[in-house]
């Protein structure tokens, strides 16, 4: 048999030449960078369109934009963010070029339809991107696409809702090969209790994938055919039920929270040990939390509904769903504060990121518990309460874990190591900002002030200008982070093979991995996070 | 058609008069869908609707996905993807139900 190449997958011979040998290329790692890429690109567009929005509501009333284009950008910042950024975010990057490796594989089950999905997002995104220059202008209804009002606004609708259609077949095709691929591509001795706690927050976000999206899919569809043809399924003026459309979409679209926050608890997962000189604690419970948290996640849709006029036993039910939900959520956070507990901590820039996640993403939890109670939901529904909420869940949760992974796997990625102290101001400043933008969310809402509005009361104003200066630090941190990353793979020192003394497999192999990762698949023998050593010199 | 995939379609386990028949079965099930349609069936309509659909499912997971004849693990997946589609289900029809 012949040796397998170990020439680095970025100098990796190809049959094409130039841009085209990483855009039909069918490596895994090669398709996780195209993924970074274009979701990069899509998330400066998604950060500028806020930025401008809290840029408005610095002052009541106009201040530079009319209420149609207020309208048009949150939508933007809401559709991008959640469908070009965040959902595929951590599992295509990350989990396109880190599962195959963690495991001990040299490629996902299915290379092919790997680079079919990136594909179908590339589409998806200019599909959104060109419909916002198409008669009838940017879609204007929030990035929900609510009924009635989305079967009657002249906006692109059509386009864009076709646009998160082709998005959603992306995500069903990666989380297949996902899921096919730890079944059954794991190297020898890989037992599942074996494998790294990231796998396993890819496994569940596929499940969710698979199940959820086709909903969201269909329902979509279905707005379509009634815009197109009048038939009456969700507008009421046609004997349709517009809660029903609210269903189907939550039915899809709260899950989605979980397709994007799992794979960031499995990013903390993996840091914290390697940062800690820990084993984890609790391995089997941390794992068994992310499928229960994609279980039960799946079941508790109906908390956007409150006040929609559901049935009393339908309330009871969902938001005791909802409650439960924070169990699984809570044993993780328990675990990760455990295994540091009385470690050796070396206070890297990954593990910065890592412990902002902690306390922002309980932050978002907390108030989520508030949410689900039905007394407190009531009080602050549809406010800028709840778009605090998500912000600290998907930004300072997902968001932080998504930089917090790069931060970490930079070096291995692409050879390179960034320059740590300026990657520490980035995250300092990205940290503070973070505050300063979101949690006046939390006052003003609880105080009465609703969400996606275009001009509100004077008494609400200090919040707004605090969030607005929240913003501008937020975004310089962005751009520092930013730099600091792109200068670095110019002219960044070589990393190490293992500059941060982790365990797991990837750290085994050359940075940046090899075209098959392994020159001889490995044998696996002990646990994802062996670091007995460390703890018998302790 | 390859060598491989020649060899594997003269050992399907279900032979193609069968699965023609099966076909125009799923075509009746459908028509059956649309009549059903016409017929004002109440609160059943739904019910009617998805044990239809539930049964066109059963077929082409069956036979023509050949769940029949795969290992336990495949079916396994598929039963508890269906289950939380049950639940799903139920859910939301304890609400729209509420809504008449």
């Amino acid at each position: 048999m012949a040796e397998p190449s170990v020439v680095d997958y970025l100098h990796a011979p190809s049959k094409h030449r130039g841009p085209l040998s990483w855009i039909l290329s069918t490596d895994h790692k090669r398709i996780g960078i195209l993924y970074l890429v274009t979701m990069s690109f899509f998330f400066s567009v998604a950060v500028f369109l806020g930025f401008l929005l809290r840029l408005e509501l610095l002052t009541p009333g106009k201040t530079i934009v009319d209420p149609q284009i207020y309208n048009e950008l949150f939508t933007l910042h809401g559709m991008i963010m959640i469908f070009l950024f965040i959902i595929p975010g951590l599992p295509a990057v990350f989990g396109n070029f880190m599962l195959p490796i963690l495991i001990g594989a040299k490629d996902v089950s299915f290379p092919r339809l790997n680079l079919l999905s990136w594909w179908l997002f590339l589409s998806g995104g200019i599909l959104a991107v060109v419909s916002l220059f198409l008669p009838g202008g940017p879609v204007d209804t929030g990035w929900t696409f609510y009924i009635p009002y989305s079967v009657r606004t002249n906006t692109t609708v059509i386009p864009a809702m076709t646009a998160a259609f082709i998005l959603g077949f992306s995500s069903i095709l990666t989380g297949i090969n996902f899921i096919t691929t730890i079944h059954r591509m794991r190297a020898p001795g890989m037992s599942w209790f074996r494998m790294p706690l990231f796998v396993w927050s890819l496994y569940a976000t596929g499940w969710i994938q698979i199940l959820a999206t086709p909903i969201l899919g269909i329902t979509l569809l279905l707005v379509i055919i009634e815009r197109l043809f009048g038939v009456g399924i969700f507008d009421p003026s046609l004997g349709g039920d517009p809660v029903l459309y609210q269903h189907l979409f939550w039915i899809y679209s709260h899950p989605a929270v979980y397709i994007m926050i799992l794979p960031g608890m499995g990013v903390v997962s993996e840091i914290i040990p390697v940062f800690a000189r820990r084993t984890i604690f609790g391995y089997k419970f941390i794992a068994f939390s992310s499928i229960a948290i994609a279980f039960f996640g799946s079941l508790v849709w109906a908390h956007h509904m409150f006040t929609v006029g559901m049935s009393d036993t339908g309330q009871f039910i969902f938001s005791l769903l909802t409650f439960l939900v924070s169990i699984p959520s809570a044993i993780k956070i328990f675990n990760w504060v455990a295994t540091m507990y009385k470690g050796s901590i070396a206070l890297e820039v990954p593990l910065l990121y890592v412990l902002a996640f902690i306390v922002q993403f309980s932050i978002g939890g907390f108030t989520g518990m508030m949410l689900g109670a039905l007394s407190i939901n009531i009080h602050v529904q549809d406010t800028a309460f709840v778009v605090g909420h998500f912000h600290y869940v998907m930004f300072g949760g997902a968001g932080f874990a998504a930089i917090a992974a790069i931060h970490y796997w930079f070096p291995k990625m692409f050879g390179k190591m960034y320059n740590k102290r300026q990657a520490i101001i980035g995250w300092a400043l990205l940290t503070f900002g973070f505050q300063v933008l979101y949690f006046p969310m939390f006052v003003m809402g609880y105080k009465g002030m609703p969400r996606r509005y275009y001009d509100y009361l004077p008494q609400f104003q200090i919040y707004h200008q605090i969030s607005t200066v929240g913003s501008w630090i937020v975004v310089l941190g962005l751009l520092i982070v930013l730099h600091n990353l792109i200068t670095a793979l110019r002219k960044g020192e070589r990393a190490e093979m293992n500059p941060w003394g982790g365990v797991t497999l990837e750290w085994t192999v050359p940075s940046p991995p090899p075209v098959e990762n392994f020159v001889t698949v490995p044998t696996v023998t002990t646990g994802a996070y062996d670091y007995s050593r460390y703890e018998k010199k302790a | 058609m390859n060598a491989s995939h020649r060899d594997e379609m003269a050992h399907a386990p279900v032979g193609y008069g069968r699965l023609v028949l099966l076909w125009l079965g799923l075509l009746g099930l459908t028509g059956l869908t649309v009549g059903f349609a016409g017929i004002e069936l109440g609160s059943l309509v739904v019910v009617t609707s998805l044990l239809i659909a539930s049964t066109k499912a059963v077929l082409v997971l069956n036979v023509f996905m050949h769940l029949r004849f795969e290992d336990r693990v495949f079916r396994f997946f598929v039963a508890a993807a269906l289950a939380v589609l049950v639940i799903f289900f139920a859910l939301t029809f304890m609400d729209y139900g509420f809504h008449g």
